[in-house]
């Protein structure tokens, strides 16, 4: 309990904690600075105006149109036929994290099951983890922008600074020590790196990804990888900074099981570090969640186990979808990277946008032509000028979407 | 098989319709390649047709199929192969697949009547004198066909926009 409690309310909007609002004009419950200095999700703000109508083409929606592989979703519902609904350690269960440990060696990566494997409710709780284990008030968090949008809450609710590290279209959105040293990086304290990227669908190579690590070595930095995306990668391997000399053991390893196995509902994630590293992040897990979801844990050890062939299916059919929607967007006119990983494209829009302004794009997008596709400001100041367009939908819709906007740009 | 032919497999078994130019997009191939590729799997024999997958019950035409499993006592003169070139003549047929297990043939055939289909059974498939046996099933409702499932399609229960 600290500083001046917020009066004013000034918003519309109902109390929702989710979105941000005050919770009431003058009311005990008005949040703590660190909360109410967090605006609302600006994907939350526009999922609003979608919602609204019900002729839209969503392209802005980051997660699979695939369910879960039958094999997953079958154990999970034997876990529970055979009344399996305690706890499980809090770190996982035995198998799951020996499981993990054994899968992710396809990614040179290499963790003790026992002590430097921590299976998390989803991705994002891992997260969370992370910056509140190893943020202090007042430490630096370089985020490369555009990014992810909880990664900025997630460190300020954790009472650390942000410290926007711009990427760029023109390069592809690459991440490389010259961005870094430009941003104050080499003053900072921790470096999160989400590669595959969401919203630019950037990948990292290895020479890349060699200069990245020697920086965070040199100017001993802690880094949050967050890997969830690892699976979706297109061309070439996926590359993690962990796998770098002398990384390992300033890495803490983000991945989990949303995005490859379609599987977000049963929010099962994991973080892989050294074992202070993993130590420190159990701490604050036990103390809120304890453990994760002990069916969505059984039901992971199936994806492991059974569905290799599954996640390649969606991994071709994402791919075919890629290869359409850039071939389109640049066919209509929008320059876009090619994405190397993840579901995302990320064009551009602001040549063709009111003031350049990507919000007011999409708006209108959506006003005129019922294609809902996310304003890139919504995933930091480095996301304006552009949209982010999803290809976890099918093609058909895809196609019928790229018609609309087509049009969109035509008439415009 | 290289990745590109594997995704224009792919794309054409999703929709034997696509466009050449939308293959293109997808395989990353140019059109002319994609003509050429697809010239060649016809060639090979690989791609057999195109055809399309029809939901009967929704046109205003009366549509019966079955499959009809077929036993069959082979001898000297008589193959599997030449049984299944006189069962195939007949136009009726829709597929027909040599079987492991209880019975020989499957045979997926479709007529415009119950009567269509007994008549296919009793005149073309039974006076075979190497067919011994033969069990028709009627086919009474069609969830999924060659991977294309028979419902409204509007199942995306998703939020519109999520991060």
């Amino acid at each position: 309990m600290s500083g001046d409690r917020r009066t004013d309310g000034g918003t519309e909007q109902a109390p929702d904690a989710e979105a941000g609002a005050d919770g009431g004009r003058g009311s005990r419950f008005a949040p703590a600075d660190r909360v109410a200095s967090v605006p609302p999700s600006g994907i939350r703000e526009f999922f609003e105006v979608a919602e609204k109508r019900d002729d839209v083409i969503s392209l802005g929606v980051g997660e699979p149109d695939f369910t879960a592989p039958w094999p997953a979703r079958s154990a999970a519902v034997d876990s529970l036929e055979r009344g399996r609904t305690s706890y499980t350690a809090n770190r996982g269960t035995v198998e799951l994290r020996r499981a993990i440990a054994e899968r992710v060696t396809r990614y040179g990566q290499s963790y003790d099951p026992d002590e430097e494997i921590l299976v998390t409710t989803g991705a994002s709780e891992a997260v969370d983890l992370a910056f509140r284990a190893f943020v202090n008030p007042g430490d630096t968090v370089a985020l490369p922008t555009p990014t992810y949008v909880s990664y900025e809450p997630g460190v300020r609710f954790a009472g650390g600074d942000p410290l926007p590290v711009h990427t760029h279209h023109e390069d592809d959105w690459a991440l490389t020590p010259e961005s870094l040293y430009d941003a104050g990086v080499d003053e900072a304290d921790v470096l999160v790196l989400c590669y595959p990227n969401n919203p630019t669908g950037a990948t990292m190579d290895a020479d890349e990804m060699d200069a990245v690590a020697d920086f965070c070595r040199e100017h001993d930095l802690l880094v949050i990888a967050d890997e969830i995306y690892a699976a979706l990668t297109y061309d070439g391997d996926h590359e993690s900074v962990a796998t770098r000399p002398g990384m390992r053991e300033r890495t803490v390893v983000i991945n989990g099981f949303s995005k490859a196995y379609a599987m977000t509902g049963l929010r099962l994630g994991y973080a892989m570090g050294p074992p202070e590293a993993v130590a420190a992040m159990t701490k604050v897990h036990q103390y809120t969640m304890l453990s994760a979801p002990t069916t969505a844990q059984h039901a992971a050890l199936a994806a492991l186990d059974r569905c290799d062939d599954d996640v390649e299916q969606m991994r071709r059919e994402y791919d075919r979808r890629r290869r359409y929607v850039v071939s389109r967007l640049r066919e209509v006119g929008l320059d876009v990277s090619e994405p190397g990983g993840a579901f995302y494209a990320f064009p551009r829009v602001a040549d063709v946008a009111p003031d350049g302004d990507a919000r007011a794009f999409a708006t209108e997008l959506l006003d005129a032509e019922g294609v809902a596709a996310v304003p890139g400001t919504a995933f930091g100041e480095g996301g304006e000028g552009h949209i982010r367009i999803s290809y976890a939908t099918g093609l058909d819709d895809l196609k019928e979407a790229m018609a609309r906007l087509e049009r969109f740009l035509a008439e415009s | 098989m290289d990745e590109a032919t594997r995704t224009l497999i792919d794309a054409l078994v999703a929709d034997a319709r696509e466009s050449t130019a939308d293959l293109a997009r997808q395989t990353g191939l140019d059109e002319a390649a994609v003509e050429e590729a697809l010239a060649d799997l016809e060639e090979s024999g690989a791609l057999r047709g195109y055809t399309a997958i029809v939901d009967w019950d929704e046109l205003d035409r009366e549509h019966v199929s079955a499959i009809v499993e077929v036993n069959v006592e082979l001898d000297r003169e008589t193959d599997y192969d030449d049984v299944a070139h006189r069962i195939a003549e007949s136009s009726a047929v829709d597929s027909l697949r040599l079987m492991s297990g209880d019975y020989d043939f499957a045979v997926n055939v479709s007529g415009s009547s119950m009567g269509d289909v007994s008549r296919f059974v009793s005149e073309e498939v039974a006076p075979l004198p190497a067919v011994t046996k033969t069990v028709t099933h009627y086919v009474m409702e069609t969830y999924k066909e060659r991977g294309m499932t028979f419902t409204d399609g509007d199942d995306d229960d998703r939020l519109s926009v999520t991060p």
